[in-house]
């Protein structure tokens, strides 16, 4: 499953969405997110994905923003881990 | 003078989730007192407390239940019920508005949060939401955004007197010509761990019967020994007599009357005259002389001291009627809901004067000699011409709140 697919389910979940209107163009203010909801959603991909999205600096407009965010994180974690293994 | 009547009531209680059936199940002595159901990892006591049974959640997505306290859930299932049964169209939604009452807000997110957070101060992640779901106005804001109502929208925290003096705040915000339509009362869930403990640390909570937990809180009652801690919501809406005229709504009553009162003599122990002087404010405020009054909804807690001193309050401000007057305190079936015990209780005894019946002080099985007056024990009590009710409310802070309401 991708971070989009797992992205879009999250998305159904919480606010009840038709999964056919979520798409990677989807904008979260046309579905209906206002901005402290889109917060409290980040707050949810974190804990699900185990990443430590930067706060007040990230202008996620859609779905696919937020799933190459989450996409973009889990590759600094997973980076930042392997150079830490060389400097070890 | 504008005057104001009731057109609207909603109800969410440990006996009942409507007004009708709250109604019923404390005429027919049905308790909603039993053990918590939710058992807490640091502490095995079994607490005594009244919950709301568990309700639908329909129309609320997943995130949304995420991002409301308790409190303000039941607080906008409560004026949702009520704005749907006053069929309630605001003609100007600038003059609409919401007075609420809460004690603690939001209480168990809260404490939840804490939790979390001194658990494992380093790993803890507080939800974005916990701001706007603790603060003690978020349920008063949720019922004024999920209406529209764009008037005032104020949020009173007086404890015990809490949704009491958001009615008679109101009232007076109508009768002033501030507003046409308000919702108006309170709601507070606050069975939380830390709450439970220090209410029982101040030696107010009732001692368990083991044998009918139910029957542990006795208002009036030689063995009464405290309250048991709740949790609910109840709202009236309120209108200018012409605003509810002009578009044909039922009316149940007029809000005739509002008395408010500080003791300034102690943060906990009640006083006799104080609540004496809210009651003939709010007496005189409606018009009314004690032979008026048909019922007496009382804040009767089951203290040892609280309701011996409003039995001397009653008795100063009814003089030679005071032992004519019917009094009960239906806290024994619900529980002290906190910020909403003031507007359930007035509920409860609007809808005696409409159905001319009394609901009983339940488990009043060994009178009091210091409790002296007529607390309708155990059982209902038609009472088919009763013209105008009393609803009292004492908080901690020495804050008292009076309500009457009229026949119209």
């Amino acid at each position: 499953m991708s971070t989009f697919d797992k992205v879009r389910e999250m998305l159904v979940d919480q606010f009840q969405l038709d999964p056919a209107i979520v798409t990677p163009e989807a904008a979260l203010q046309e579905l209906k997110i206002d901005s402290l909801a889109a917060i409290e959603f980040l707050f949810l991909l974190e804990e699900k994905f185990n990443v430590d999205a930067p706060k007040g600096r990230v202008d996620l407009k859609t779905v696919g923003d937020v799933a190459n965010e989450i996409d973009r994180l889990l590759d600094d974690q997973h980076s930042d881990k392997e150079s830490a293994g060389t400097v070890a | 003078m504008r005057r104001v009547v009731v057109t609207g009531l909603g109800v969410m209680s440990p006996v009942g989730r409507d007004p009708a059936s709250f109604f019923a199940n404390l005429l027919a002595g049905h308790s909603g007192v039993g053990r918590h159901s939710r058992l807490f990892a640091e502490d095995s006591t079994a607490w005594l407390t009244a919950e709301v049974p568990a309700f639908a959640t329909e129309g609320f997505t997943k995130m949304r239940l995420g991002t409301l306290d308790r409190t303000t859930l039941l607080a906008l299932l409560t004026a949702r019920q009520a704005v749907a049964d006053a069929k309630l169209v605001a003609e100007d939604k600038d003059r609409a508005g919401v007075y609420w009452g809460t004690g603690l807000g939001g209480a168990t997110t809260m404490e939840e949060s804490y939790r979390q957070f001194l658990g494992n101060a380093a790993a803890a992640r507080i939800k974005p939401s916990t701001v706007v779901m603790t603060m003690n106005n978020a349920a008063a804001s949720e019922i004024s955004l999920d209406f529209g109502f764009t008037g005032q929208t104020y949020t009173y925290s007086i404890a015990c007197s809490s949704s009491a003096v958001a009615i008679g705040e109101s009232a007076r915000a109508i009768r002033a010509g501030y507003c046409d339509c308000v919702v108006a009362g309170g709601a507070d869930s606050l069975l939380t761990l830390g709450s439970l403990k220090a209410w029982n640390a101040l030696q107010t909570l009732a001692r368990e019967d083991t044998d009918e937990p139910g029957t542990s809180c006795r208002p009036f009652a030689a063995d009464r020994s405290g309250f048991v801690l709740g949790e609910g919501a109840g709202a009236v809406v309120l209108e200018e007599l012409q605003h509810a005229e002009r578009r044909g709504a039922t009316i149940y009553a007029e809000l005739a009357g509002f008395g408010a009162t500080s003791d300034a003599s102690h943060v906990t122990k009640p006083s006799a005259p104080g609540q004496a002087r809210a009651m003939a404010m709010a007496l005189n405020d409606a018009g009314l002389a004690p032979q008026d009054i048909g019922y007496i909804n009382a804040h009767g807690t089951a203290t040892v001291v609280g309701d011996v001193v409003e039995t001397e309050a009653i008795k100063t401000a009814f003089g030679e009627f005071a032992l004519r007057v019917p009094i009960s305190s239906t806290k024994a079936l619900h529980g002290h809901l906190m910020g909403a015990t003031g507007v359930v209780e007035f509920i409860a005894a609007l809808m005696a004067m409409r159905q001319g019946v009394i609901p009983p002080t339940a488990h009043l099985r060994y009178p009091d000699p210091a409790c002296d007056l007529d607390y309708v024990p155990n059982e209902a009590r038609s009472a088919s011409a009763i013209n105008a009710v009393m609803s009292n409310s004492f908080a901690f802070g020495g804050n008292n709140a009076v309500l009457i309401a009229k026949r119209m």
